[in-house]
């Protein structure tokens, strides 16, 4: 097969990837700013199950998490789809590690800040919301913006369970063809070129959120 | 200057009962105890260490005591079987800091707001003004403080006098009725000094609201203060009207700290 | 039965205690690689940091883009590409080195990067004063730079050594009988999934917590300003 011929159905995968990737990126931002906040301001409670949840998914493998919801999870709770496992998989494992970096740029706001707000009657909650995390969002985005990317790559594993992305298909190609060479090298062009849009797209959104030295303005 | 007599009715706005305040192992306050009355001004003056800066923390619930009480306007800062690092439900807690404000060494505004804001989100926030009230609330301040036509600028752009004005301006927002100034102009270059001060003194002298001042202006405090209160290792060591403190201190120690000859 | 070792499927404790040893030789082999990997990491990015720093551009653009692409596209997909392409070139390696090679390689992208922060944190006013005491390059290198260097380059390392154990399980892929690998087969084997695949995450969670602790006292060891020299 032509290297040309090899492109559909590399492609259509590359589609599938770059759905997974997005998906589980928004996710895992969400649980990023979940864990992190709960951990860095949270009652003992949510601050506890916080822990557990990033040490648990930082301190074992990816490929591990995702065997484990795949093979195991159905065994004591629902089944679900494998496109739903690998997302959940993915989702879970950049959260727990996001979420260091959410805690730490809400950990690095001064004191003073707090101070000032303790001062103006502000309670936690509006503390938290209104005057820290608006600071702590600029100094997030660049580490936050590399775990997008390690994301892209990470996807690649969910080919393993039957999730029909980029690796599934060059895997389907090789054993149809075991032309090895055009199809991985391709392969490897095609998650090059997605990283490199990825990165560009997480600039831009680092630029956006940092106007003026610091975090989106807020005017009266 | 006003002269407030001691003998009026009206109970101390704030009173500090037999208070011990200890960082670790270090006893900053040793079984103090203090006194405010109404729209009394304070300066607290003393070397670095002596405590002055802590009472003005404690005041503004921003440091716990080990023992003792703290009135401020009637409400007590310790409730028996409370909880918390301040033995206060969150609830009391907010009561006592809608009577108590703080303008901060290093200003600390808001960075990613501007002035304006820096000046409304409180009062709409926690006071729940509408936006329109607040907003001239905030312009009338700004006026007040000489920066009206800043309201739209970021604290990035302000000068450092600026910037204290306008912290000003915030903590007044709020209508506290004891405003704290932890050291207001030691973290401005010396030409900035005038312009905070000149907006502290006219405070002074136009509103009834009680202030206490932890400054090292000595001539300041001299000027705008009904008492001054020397400090030094946790227990005032003297107070009286600046008149007689500044000019001819009883203590040794007073006499020593403000370079006055024996 | 592998590796000689029964398992005892009666009860989940007697199942989980019977999979042990097989789970620990697949440590060995986890471990092995590893360390392997992480040896290729250091040389292969050494090597590459340098060619950055060449002073032509023809050497350092293209290395450049190298690093970037190996350090943007996946172990995976670098993995099936050596283990299928190599032989085709007559290079042929049992799967375990081809695993190592491909872990060596994508890190050594990363390490590249921890040797350039590393040697630019260096103070340049230490590179001039040694110039003007005309020292040559290589003591320059060896005493100077480099024992400066090594605290920071320490803690990045460390870090990178602790995330390559946690990638090792790409490498079952390639059929090396590491944790994962030999967890899956046990499962296919007995229908009993839930237990080998607990096991294997908590002992990865042991190893890593393990891993970075020891690091933490290594970063406590080495004095801050460098490695002293008597």
């Amino acid at each position: 097969m032509s290297w040309l011929g090899l492109m559909p159905p590399l492609l259509a995968g590359a589609k599938v990837t770059v759905e997974l990737t997005v998906v589980s990126t928004v996710l895992g931002g969400l649980l990023a700013f979940a864990a992190g906040i709960a951990r860095a301001s949270g009652g003992r409670v949510a601050r506890g199950i916080a822990v557990v949840y990033i040490e648990i998914f930082r301190g074992t493998s990816l490929l591990v998490q995702l065997f484990w919801l795949y093979y195991a999870l159905p065994l004591i709770g629902p089944s679900i789809g494998a496109v739903t496992t690998g997302i959940l998989a993915l989702s879970l494992n950049i959260g727990a590690y996001a979420a260091e970096v959410v805690r730490g740029a809400i950990l690095a706001v001064s004191r003073q800040q707090r101070e000032a707000a303790i001062a103006l009657n502000f309670n936690p909650r509006q503390t938290l919301y209104r005057i820290i995390l608006p600071q702590a969002l600029p100094e997030m985005m660049p580490p936050l913006g590399n775990f997008a990317v390690q994301n892209l790559k990470d996807t690649s594993l969910v080919s393993m369970i039957t999730i029909a992305d980029l690796t599934y298909q060059a895997q389907n190609l090789r054993n149809l063809t075991l032309d090895s060479v055009p199809i991985y090298t391709l392969t490897l062009l095609l998650y090059f070129a997605m990283a490199l849009v990825m990165m560009a797209v997480m600039r831009t959104i680092e630029a956006r959120v940092k106007i003026g030295g610091a975090a989106r303005p807020m005017r009266a | 200057m006003t002269q407030t007599t001691r003998t009026d009715q009206s109970p101390p706005i704030i009173r500090f009962s037999d208070v011990t305040k200890r960082f670790g192992s270090l006893t900053v306050l040793d079984h103090f105890d203090f006194e405010v009355a109404q729209g009394e001004k304070v300066a607290l003056i003393g070397p670095s260490g002596s405590g002055k800066s802590t009472v003005l923390r404690i005041l503004m619930t921003l440091e716990p005591v080990q023992s003792g009480q703290i009135e401020l306007d009637g409400l007590a800062y310790y409730q028996p079987g409370g909880h918390g690092k301040f033995q206060a439900s969150p609830r009391h807690l907010h009561d006592i800091r809608t009577r108590v404000g703080m303008v901060f060494q290093s200003f600390n505004l808001f960075p990613h707001m501007n002035v304006l804001r820096n000046l409304t989100e409180a009062p709409v926030t926690v006071l729940g003004l509408s936006k329109e009230e607040a907003r001239t609330r905030a312009l009338d301040l700004l006026e007040m403080v000489g920066l009206a036509d800043k309201a739209a600028a970021f604290p990035a752009q302000l000068s450092g006098g600026q910037q204290q004005r306008v912290a000003i301006a915030r903590a007044l927002a709020m209508r506290p009725r004891v405003l704290l100034f932890d050291e207001p102009t030691s973290a401005l270059d010396p030409e900035r000094v005038g312009e905070v001060l000149g907006v502290i003194r006219d405070l002074a002298q136009e509103h009834d609201l009680t202030m206490l001042l932890v400054t090292h202006e000595m001539r300041f405090a001299q000027e705008v203060s009904d008492r001054v209160c020397f400090f030094d290792k946790g227990r005032i060591v003297e107070q009286g009207p600046p008149g007689e403190l500044m000019i001819s201190p009883r203590e040794a120690r007073t006499r020593e700290f403000l370079g006055i000859d024996a | 039965m592998m590796y000689g070792f029964h398992w005892d499927t009666s009860t989940p404790w007697a199942f989980a205690l019977s999979i042990l040893p097989i789970l620990g030789i697949g440590l060995v082999v986890t471990i092995e690689a590893t360390i392997l990997g992480f040896v290729i990491s250091l040389i292969l990015g050494l090597g590459l940091a340098l060619l950055r720093r060449a002073r032509t551009r023809w050497i350092a653009w293209p290395s450049a883009v190298v690093i970037e692409f190996i350090r943007d596209t996946p172990l995976l997909v670098q993995l099936y590409f050596l283990y299928y392409v190599l032989p085709k070139y007559g290079i042929l390696l049992p799967a375990f080195l081809t695993g190592a090679l491909a872990l060596g390689i994508q890190y050594s992208a990363y390490m590249s990067e921890v040797y350039r922060a590393g040697l630019d944190a260096v103070p340049h006013g230490q590179i001039e004063a040694a110039t003007a005491l005309n020292l040559s390059p290589t003591r320059l290198y060896c005493d100077i730079i480099i024992p400066q260097a090594i605290p920071r380059i320490i803690p990045a390392m460390g870090n990178y050594l602790v995330s390559m154990i946690k990638d090792t399980p790409v490498l079952s892929v390639v059929t090396v009988l590491e944790m994962l690998g030999l967890a899956r087969i046990i499962g296919d084997r007995t229908f009993r999934y839930l237990i080998p695949l607990t096991l294997v995450g908590a002992i990865f969670l042991v190893l890593t917590m393990a891993a970075t602790a020891a690091i933490r006292r290594l970063e406590r060891a080495l004095p801050k300003t460098g490695i002293q020299m008597r």
